[in-house]
């Protein structure tokens, strides 16, 4: 199994609070891994940090060997991390189709133009929004946006794919209809790294999971034996609501 | 919709062919109406090219302008004519590279007031220049030229200003300006290198309106820091962009043309109370208007009924951040 992302020793202190503290984990090639802590446990600093939003303090970031600590964010979304947001962040007065087309023109090889129309669709079709490319992405639902989001992720054809809570929000059956169509991302061969509270989706979806509490981390390993560690239990199940 | 470029830029070329001839049927007064026009319609532009997408309201518009009008002042009358153009142009670029990496990476208010703080910082180093080191307060500009001339000069502007902005916005950078504009950090995350798409397009409308300056400045046969840095001209710049619409390129003008005929009409009948009808205008713009004319002739067009969005659910995914 190849390694994808390696983290090691990763700080970043905002002030005098340390929300991530020389926090080091892996994320295997074409695994999904959950990274799961309870609120402010430091989950999205982390995704702050390897997609470059952030610079940390000290520690490594590496993607297939490579270091990308502290790199811009569009060198690293360039470089093949591609990521979605905690509250949907999607271009309110572009279309369906110019949201994903954002993903795609930018992108280490880029497309433009009609090429760029058409993988735009494809994509679109992916996600289950086929036939919404001209809507305005303000008019789309909330579900509608985090699918939208999720295809201009997909657009840079990531080798690691960021998810922080895609699944928070959605009712049941769109929570199933989500859970199907990760699997089926991971399937294709898309590496996952995906924040996540709903453990139902957790279960269903992660390999491999890493636990934060506080800013490090507590636990690493396979998703049953993680879920069966005292310290996690102590740290997170014990404050599960759903 | 969206018609076939060749079409575009012939239509386009048209119209400038037609305008190219109002010298030889304008009168004195009427030139110089025209001239104001042309003038706002190219600032007011080139001020829409960087901040229509971007949304950010920049004040710096009168120091590129000043800095192309001194630059005129200063070599005009020992350098052959286009020769001096070319020496505000480079004057103009340099120092919107400065700015603009100065400034670029701040945001909302900060950018603001910081360009306009920037525009006043240069009048004043030129007046304290002027004054310690040429010991002039002022200089005069007599070049050979006439209001038709600086007519023609300022049309041909306006018209590759068009054709660039027309440009930019089917290409790439016009696009990732537009994805800048809608969310700067949605716009890192799919690799756009922001601070150097923002710096391009910022360079280039200030070069414009460096240009603009230079054209006007004989215009005015005598110019000092505070006529050719005069704040008033980025104001009015941005109140004709705001009035007439910034998201379309032809936008601009459709607040251009009326407010240049009010501020004409205002500035011959109430001298005195100018300014304060100036600032309530704007305010009234600002209010009333916030996408502009353009804005609200294309919300008319696309009467389409939005479903509500889901904006409560949106708050539930809120965690705090750590």
């Amino acid at each position: 199994m190849t390694t994808l992302l390696q983290v090691s020793g990763l700080t970043k202190r905002f002030g005098g609070l340390t929300a991530v503290r020389e926090a080091g984990f892996t994320v295997a090639a074409g695994e999904v891994t959950g990274l799961l802590g309870p609120n402010g446990s430091g989950k999205t600093t982390m995704m702050n940090l390897i997609s470059g939003n952030l610079k940390p303090d000290a520690g490594t970031v590496r993607l297939v060997g490579k270091d990308i600590t502290g790199r811009r964010p569009h060198l690293i979304a360039r470089g093949g991390i591609a990521r979605t947001f905690q509250l949907v962040r999607v271009i309110n007065d572009m279309t369906a189709r110019e949201n994903v087309v954002a993903g795609l023109a930018f992108r280490d090889r880029p497309l433009w133009g009609q090429a760029a129309a058409n993988e735009a669709d494809r994509l679109l079709e992916r996600v289950g929004l086929g036939g919404r490319a001209e809507a305005q992405a303000a008019e789309l639902t909330y579900v509608d946006q985090k699918r939208l989001e999720l295809a201009r992720a997909l657009a840079l054809s990531p080798r690691l794919l960021l998810l922080d809570e895609w699944l928070a929000g959605l009712n049941a059956s769109e929570l199933d209809g989500g859970i199907a169509l990760i699997r089926s991302l991971s399937q294709e061969g898309v590496t996952v790294l995906m924040v996540e509270h709903v453990m139902s989706a957790i279960r269903q979806l992660c390999e491999r999971c890493v636990v934060m509490n506080a800013g490090a981390i507590v636990a690493e390993g396979e998703t049953t034996a993680v879920m069966s560690d005292p310290a996690v239990i102590a740290a997170y199940l014990g404050e599960e609501d759903d | 919709m969206t018609a076939r470029p060749a079409l575009v830029i012939a239509a386009g070329a048209a119209v400038f062919a037609a305008l190219a001839l109002v010298p030889f049927v304008a009168d004195g007064y009427g030139m110089s109406l025209a001239i104001a026009i042309a003038n706002y319609a190219i600032l007011a532009t080139a001020w829409a090219l960087f901040s229509g997408p971007t949304r950010y309201i920049s004040l710096a518009t009168v120091a590129f302008f000043g800095v192309g009008a001194y630059t005129v002042a200063v070599l005009g009358e020992v350098l052959p004519w286009p020769i001096v153009v070319l020496a505000a142009a480079v004057n103009g670029t340099l120092l919107a590279f400065v700015v603009g990496l100065s400034t670029l990476r701040l945001a909302g208010i900060y950018f603001v007031i910081f360009s306009f703080g920037l525009t006043e910082l240069i009048r004043q180093v030129v007046t304290w220049y002027e004054v310690k080191v040429t010991n002039t307060v002022g200089r005069y500009v007599f070049l050979d030229t006439d209001q038709s001339m600086i007519y023609w000069q300022l049309l041909g502007l306006a018209a590759i200003l068009y054709l660039t902005g027309y440009l930019i916005g089917r290409s790439r950078l016009g696009f990732a300006l537009r994805v800048i504009g809608g969310d700067e950090t949605v716009a890192r995350h799919v690799g756009i290198d922001t601070t150097r798409a923002k710096l391009m397009l910022f360079v280039l409308s200030a070069l414009f309106m460096t240009l603009t300056g230079a054209i006007m400045a004989p215009r005015w046969t005598y110019i000092d820091p505070a006529i050719a840095f005069n704040p008033q001209i980025s104001f009015q710049t941005v109140i004709m962009a705001l009035l007439g619409g910034v998201q379309r390129l032809w936008g601009p003008l459709l607040g251009v043309i009326p407010l240049t005929l009010l501020f004409d009409w205002l500035n011959a009948n109430f001298p005195n109370h100018y300014l304060l009808i100036l600032g309530i205008v704007f305010m009234l713009i600002v209010y009333l208007l916030p996408q502009g004319v353009a804005g609200a002739i294309g919300k008319l067009s696309r009467s389409r009924t939005k479903p509500e969005p889901e904006t409560d659910r949106k708050a539930h995914s809120a965690e705090a951040r750590p």
